[in-house]
């Protein structure tokens, strides 16, 4: 099975081209120009991840919500998942950057965390 | 609620001649089927006061241009609205537009337009450095101007509260009933009863006629396509400055406004009977503009245009081409005021007269008030104060030094002078329009939200229930969380 | 009224920069003025990452980013004024501004640093026909409704332009509970970071639409739908391929404008292309001390570019107050820098001959290019070549000027060029 993606290492953005075997290995990589390629090629076919940021209801602050982000990049096939649980999560003031607002969310091992002061 | 006069439509018009009839001794109610004040033709037109040389000799339009240009300098002094008195210059092109100034001094001259004068390229190019090097001599006309139109309905209204007329927004009248010598209003908001009636509703002024079974007049939308630029363009025009007319048609004028900005168009496009709510800019419109504007100031783009707008003048079907205001032949406690397309802001103020005088003879049963307050407050503009009363304003009350809106320098006291004011703004447009804030080139950018939040927490409505301009037109949805 | 060294304009990641790099050169008394209820300026709303790759090596969101200079600022004696509008730059260096607390601030500095930052290019600009109803803003309005509000913009969403904060906002609205039908783009090409695409476009499939506009906007009261219509090469809709896409709200990311009304009113020469005021390899703008940075001086794509560009400010700020007495600035003679052939702009726009090092020069491209040479000369001498796979109207690029090469040039300007 063959993949097509494009690479977002650097500006360039080399379109790449990856070979798949049957249980999802990756064969080949081509189109890259540089092993940063290779590598986001790899990565975005056997584990994709990103990063995940929304807000966070707050009571009793000054803003009515918190920015927050999840502390390392999460599986993106999990970020809806990630979201429900935001989404009901309900914080009281004061809130510093760096608390964590949720402990390991939907199990990916990651915490979500403000980002900004209320 | 039972009133002795019911205005039905809160134009420039309507505000004018509920002001003029609260100098009576009567219940007086204004009606208006929307949110605010001046939202259809009065908010869209191209702000100008004509000095009287377009209408028909003899002709009521006539009559009330030329009267309501003389008058206007006083009743803006009045009312607090601005005006200038910069005069206007109709451009010719051509021996053929040279001979048609000539008409229009004449026709001019017969209406009592004073002080107009036939002026030479020489003359023109000093006045107008940056017009067309094809513009060969132009009608000087000192007596014309720019006003802002919405703000001297807006002004009307509050003064005509002042002096206890009452205003329902949110009343659309759609049906008429008249038994016992008293109209019965079906509104939107609920029956009202009044023993006479206004009618200024502009281009829906046919239908309220039709609900007492006249049906002398109907009212064709026409629609004006313009621009709106941003205030480094004012330099590029001093006058107003019309096309001279020519079989080819009217032409668009150009401008500056009250407030310093540049104003082009209209075009004109008649629409169906029923697409009067049809305020839509087009492709092809906006484009008119853009190319006839080139022929007149050549240097002229809409690269700085603010925004682009379009309003319907309420043009009366068929041969008649003067205003109808009288009572109506169907019942005489029936006032029309239709047709008033342009110069219809200039005769506002004489048009209030006539009305005035119209219902005097009608109903001398009313006497004058003891006491009328001619006078409406000029609202704080804290960028025209001097340094010094600024900083002792914002000493007593400091939301006058916190700036909202940053192209044009308004702060949240003025904002919140607006929606308190009596007949306030409940809407973002509204305090645009009473204000000036998110008027600017950002077009509300930055102070939109701020707009917002302040209308939701002045009115007591959550953030979610503030509209642009009343209705369905709402800024935002559910909360987020 | 007030006395000061430096007065900055705008408390943002520029301006917030520029004075800790002017305290840091030994700038004694300095005021930031900003106008918000915080410092951080736009960086509050953006609460997505990919803030401080270059700058701190680091993903950071907006608000991290910002909040790492406001710690700075905080620990230093800077004297911050939020809530403070400037209105006005008088003659000698005098600043007005406005608060609800001290009225009227009348500030005078010896050096003004102008970082205002900049605003989103409105409907108004655009010239889409249509109507006027609600549910018609720009990207950056709708994120501070969404991040800072709290509030859903709208439910059924196009995006015009794919600018970074438009696709920044097509996935924020998605993850909130909204539906993005498209995001058109004039261009044949994006102007947004490729990851941009992937991640918020092609990760939640979302459809990005390449030479395709707005051509009629529906609705009376709230925004009903968009007619859109591909553009032929010259960015004229084509007859026949107009669609409608209903839709109750019309996202405008369309392109970003510097906010120099202050920079016109004090009479400072503006680029007609940056849109920004003129300056020298200091930043320094025509008017001796008044000095700009940041997005009021040219939009960055890169936050971190921009407090790169802010220390160079703050540093020029600095010696200007420093040497003040020697009159450094403009009493030597002055080096143009030229775009020419495929290149928009560059900054700065002069470098002063009696400079004291080396000066990367900053510059936009026209059009994308790929395999083509950035070339650098001065009169014959070629003072910097160098090929690169892709250049693209989206990216800044520098290229690194030698203060020996400098000192050699004489009257020639300096021309900025592509060769394909």
């Amino acid at each position: 099975m063959k993949r097509e993606l494009v690479c977002v290492s650097c500006p360039l953005g080399c379109p790449l081209s990856v070979e798949l075997g049957e249980n999802g290995d990756v064969l080949s990589v081509t189109g890259n120009t540089c092993p940063r390629g290779k590598k986001y090629a790899e990565d975005e076919c056997t584990n994709p991840v990103r990063m995940l940021t929304s807000t966070v209801k707050v009571n009793g602050g000054k803003l009515p919500v918190v920015p927050v982000k999840t502390s390392a990049p999460i599986p993106k096939g999990k970020m809806f998942d990630c979201m429900k649980v935001i989404n009901n999560e309900v914080v009281d003031a004061p809130i510093k950057i760096g608390d964590v607002i949720i402990c390991n969310i939907c199990d990916t091992g990651v915490d979500i965390i403000a980002t900004n002061e209320v | 609620m039972q009133y002795d006069v019911a205005v039905i439509g809160a134009g420039v018009c309507g505000a004018m001649i509920t002001r003029e009839l609260s100098k009576l001794d009567l219940n007086l109610v204004m009606l208006e089927k929307c949110n605010d004040i001046a939202m259809g033709t009065s908010k869209a037109n191209s702000a100008i006061v004509h000095a009287g040389f377009d209408a028909e000799n003899g002709s009521l339009k006539a009559k009330l241009n030329v009267q309501g240009a003389s008058l206007m300098a006083y009743y803006c002094n009045k009312l607090s609205v601005p005006y200038k008195n910069i005069g206007s210059l109709v451009v010719a092109y051509s021996w053929d537009d040279m001979q048609t100034l000539e008409t229009l001094f004449e026709r001019g001259f017969n209406n009592g337009v004073p002080n107009m004068e036939i002026i030479s390229q020489e003359q023109l190019r000093e006045m107008e450095p940056y017009i067309s090097e094809e513009a060969i001599g132009a009608l000087w006309a000192p007596t014309a101007g720019v006003v802002s139109p919405y703000e001297l309905a807006i002004a009307a209204t509050e003064n005509a509260i002042m002096n206890g007329a009452r205003v329902k927004r949110n009343s659309g009248v759609f049906d008429i009933e008249y038994k016992n010598d008293m109209f019965f209003l079906s509104t939107a908001s609920g029956v009202i009863k009044a023993k006479y009636v206004i009618n200024c509703a502009g281009v829906f002024a046919d239908q309220i006629a039709k609900m007492i079974g006249d049906e002398s007049f109907k009212i064709i939308p026409r629609k004006g396509e313009y621009y709106l630029l941003d205030k480094t363009e004012k330099k590029m025009v001093n006058h107003v400055l019309f096309h001279c007319p020519s079989a080819m048609g009217k032409g668009i004028l150009i401008t500056p406004t009250a407030h310093g900005n540049v104003l082009m168009g209209p075009t004109a496009i008649d629409l169906d009977f029923d697409s009067k709510l049809d305020v839509d800019t087009t492709i092809e419109g906006l484009d008119k503009v853009k190319s006839d504007v080139r022929n007149v100031i050549p240097q002229l783009t809409t690269r700085n245009a603010i925004t682009s707008f379009a309003g319907l003048r309420a043009h009366i079907a068929g041969d008649n081409s003067d205003f109808i205001i009288a009572q109506s032949k169907a019942n005489e406690r029936f006032v029309n005021v239709a047709g008033i397309e342009s110069p219809g802001l200039t005769a506002a103020p004489a048009i209030a007269r006539y009305v005035g005088e119209i219902f005097r003879k009608m109903a001398p049963e009313y006497q004058k008030k003891e006491q009328f307050i001619s006078r409406r407050p000029a609202p704080i503009r804290v960028n025209e104060l001097s340094k010094e009363e600024r900083e002792e304003l914002i000493k007593k009350d400091s939301r006058y030094g916190k700036i909202i809106c940053r192209c044009e320098g308004i702060t949240e006291g003025e904002i919140i002078d607006a929606i308190k004011a009596p007949c306030g703004a409940r809407d973002v447009d509204g305090v645009k329009r009473r204000t000036r804030a998110g008027m600017g080139r950002c077009q509300g950018g930055f102070c939109g939200s701020k707009v917002v939040e302040i209308l939701s927490r002045e009115l007591d409505i959550p953030m979610n229930q503030v509209t642009k301009f009343g209705n369905r037109s709402k800024i935002v949805f559910n909360k987020t969380k | 009224m007030l006395k000061y060294d430096l007065a900055v304009i705008g408390g943002g990641p520029a301006g917030m920069a520029a004075a800790l790099k002017a305290r840091e050169c030994g700038v004694a008394k300095i005021i930031i003025l900003e106008r918000a209820e915080t410092l951080g300026g736009i960086l509050e709303q953006c609460i997505h990452t990919g803030f401080g790759l270059h700058y701190f090596g680091e993903e950071l969101s907006g608000p991290e980013y910002a909040h790492r200079f406001i710690e700075q600022v905080e620990k230093t004696d800077i004297d911050v004024k939020v809530d403070t509008m400037v209105i006005d730059i008088l003659p000698g260096n005098v600043v007005v501004a406005t608060n609800n607390t001290d009225g009227l601030l009348e500030i005078n500095a010896t050096a003004i640093i102008l970082a205002m930052g900049c605003r989103e290019r409105p409907r108004g600009a655009l010239d889409i026909p249509g109507s006027r109803a609600s549910g018609i803003m720009t990207a950056g309005t709708a994120q501070k409704y969404v991040n800072i509000d709290g509030y859903m913009p709208g439910k059924k969403i196009v995006i015009l332009g794919s600018g970074d904060i438009g696709l920044i906002m097509a996935r924020r609205m998605t993850l909130e509970g909204a539906k993005v039908e498209m995001v058109c783009e004039l261009m044949p090409y994006s102007g947004g970071l490729t990851r941009n695409i992937v991640q918020c476009l092609d990760d939640l499939g979302i459809p990005l639409k390449l030479s395709c506009t707005v051509i009629k906007t529906h609705g009376i009261e709230r925004l009903e739908g968009v007619t859109i219509a591909n553009v032929d090469e010259h960015r004229k809709p084509i007859p026949g391929t107009e669609q409608f896409v209903e839709c109750d709200t019309l996202l405008l990311s369309v392109g970003l404008i510097p906010e120099n009304e202050l920079t016109r009113m004090a009479g400072i020469i503006i680029d007609p292309v940056t849109n920004g005021a003129i300056v020298d390899e200091y930043r320094q703008t025509s008017r001796p001390g008044v000095f700009a940075c940041g997005n009021v001086l040219q939009v960055h794509d890169l936050v971190d570019y921009v407090t790169q560009e802010s220390q160079i400010a703050g540093e020029g700020a600095a010696k200007y107050i420093q040497s003040k007495s020697k009159s450094r600035s403009r009493s030597g003679k002055c080096i143009h820098v030229k775009a020419q052939n495929g290149v928009r702009y560059v900054v700065p726009q002069n470098i002063n001959c009696t400079t004291d090092g080396d000066v990367k020069i900053y510059f936009r491209v026209t059009d994308i290019f790929k395999n083509a040479k950035i070339v650098v000369t001065a009169g014959d001498k070629v003072l910097y070549s160098k090929k690169k796979k892709k250049l693209a109207p989206g990216e800044m690029e520098s290229v690194p000027i030698k203060l020996e090469d400098i000192k050699k040039i004489d009257k020639q300007d300096i021309i900025v060029r592509v060769e394909a």
